[in-house]
């Protein structure tokens, strides 16, 4: 029973990962990827970085490495899976999730702290909000502008596969309130099946008591169904 | 067996935002340049041995597909020619 949170050259969030995690009573470990999945992995996280130095794109190297071929099939066994920034762009290259993240809309590397409204409260990483509810997360990246083709993206609207929104502090979706240009303000969304998500914003730096906020916890709680 | 040079050209599919792109515009424009548009794009040059010039293309086509470009935002060329 342990939470697999995989370090390729280039994570840095993935102490803050397990920290977070072994915080709420999870048992939680550190994943070199050419190491592959532990065989009692109960669920697998994707941690923020700049794996491989973001070459060519942010995330595109990590999600052809091997051990994301393991973390396909546990994904397709039901295994939950939660990628985060850099993890999230692994994700979407990898086609765990749709869509692409990519340059910020103001070509700048942004860290701050954000609003974001929970679409979809029903999905295991959602479950303890309300729908509706506006949480404050932060961010740090500098591609993390969801883009995917229109179409496609209505479709991920009216299947409720948007987790969180950008928003200001009363909820509201506004232009002005979203940091990096995404379409439709998404800063987070599901795989086909709502064991597998992604998200920019980090759950896990707003998870522990001593630093102040801890809107993060009930995202890393989707571990637990 | 022949060595090809293709050339992949990986573009940002039209009407997808180039923050880039749009900067560099603006540099260029400050220096007193006069443009409509700039529109920025990534090329990989890969040297490699086929029976064909076709057999060549659909190789780099692969690759392209796979890894080089991300098919949800990006368009691409391949241009194959016979290495010098």
């Amino acid at each position: 029973m342990t939470i697999a949170v995989i370090q390729f050259g280039g994570s840095n969030c993935d102490r803050d990962s397990v920290q977070a995690l072994e915080s709420m009573g999870y048992d939680a470990e550190l994943v070199w990827h050419e190491d592959g999945l532990p065989e009692d992995t109960t669920g697998i996280m994707l941690p923020g970085g700049f794996s491989y130095g973001d070459y060519l794109r942010a995330g595109a190297m990590a999600a052809r490495s091997p051990i994301m071929g393991d973390v396909r099939d546990a994904a397709a066994d039901g295994t939950p899976v939660l990628g985060v920034c850099n993890g999230a762009q692994i994700g979407c290259e990898s086609s765990l999730t749709p869509g692409a993240f990519t340059t910020n809309e103001s070509a700048r590397f942004q860290c701050e702290h954000v609003y974001l409204r929970v679409e979809n409260a029903e999905t295991p990483w959602t479950s303890q909000y309300e729908a509706g509810e506006v949480i404050e997360l932060p961010i740090a990246h500098g591609e993390g502008r969801y883009e995917i083709p229109d179409d496609r993206l209505d479709e991920l609207e009216t299947d409720g596969r948007i987790l969180f929104k950008y928003c200001d502090e009363s909820g509201e979706v506004t232009p002005e309130a979203n940091p990096n240009g995404s379409k439709h303000a998404v800063a987070g969304v599901t795989g086909e099946r709502d064991h597998v998500a992604v998200m920019m914003p980090h759950p896990e730096r707003a998870s522990l008591e001593d630093l102040g906020r801890t809107d993060g916890q009930p995202v890393l709680s989707g571990f637990a169904d | 067996m022949t060595t090809f040079t293709a050339t992949v050209t990986v573009r940002l599919k039209r009407g997808v935002l180039d923050p880039e792109a749009e900067t560099t515009q603006r540099s260029l424009e400050r220096l007193g340049f006069e443009l409509d548009d700039l529109r920025s794009a990534d090329v990989f040059e890969l040297d490699l041995g086929a029976d064909s010039e076709a057999a060549a293309a659909e190789r780099a086509e692969e690759m392209a597909e796979r890894l080089l470009a991300n098919p949800t935002i990006h368009d691409y060329t391949v241009e194959v020619e016979q290495a010098e």
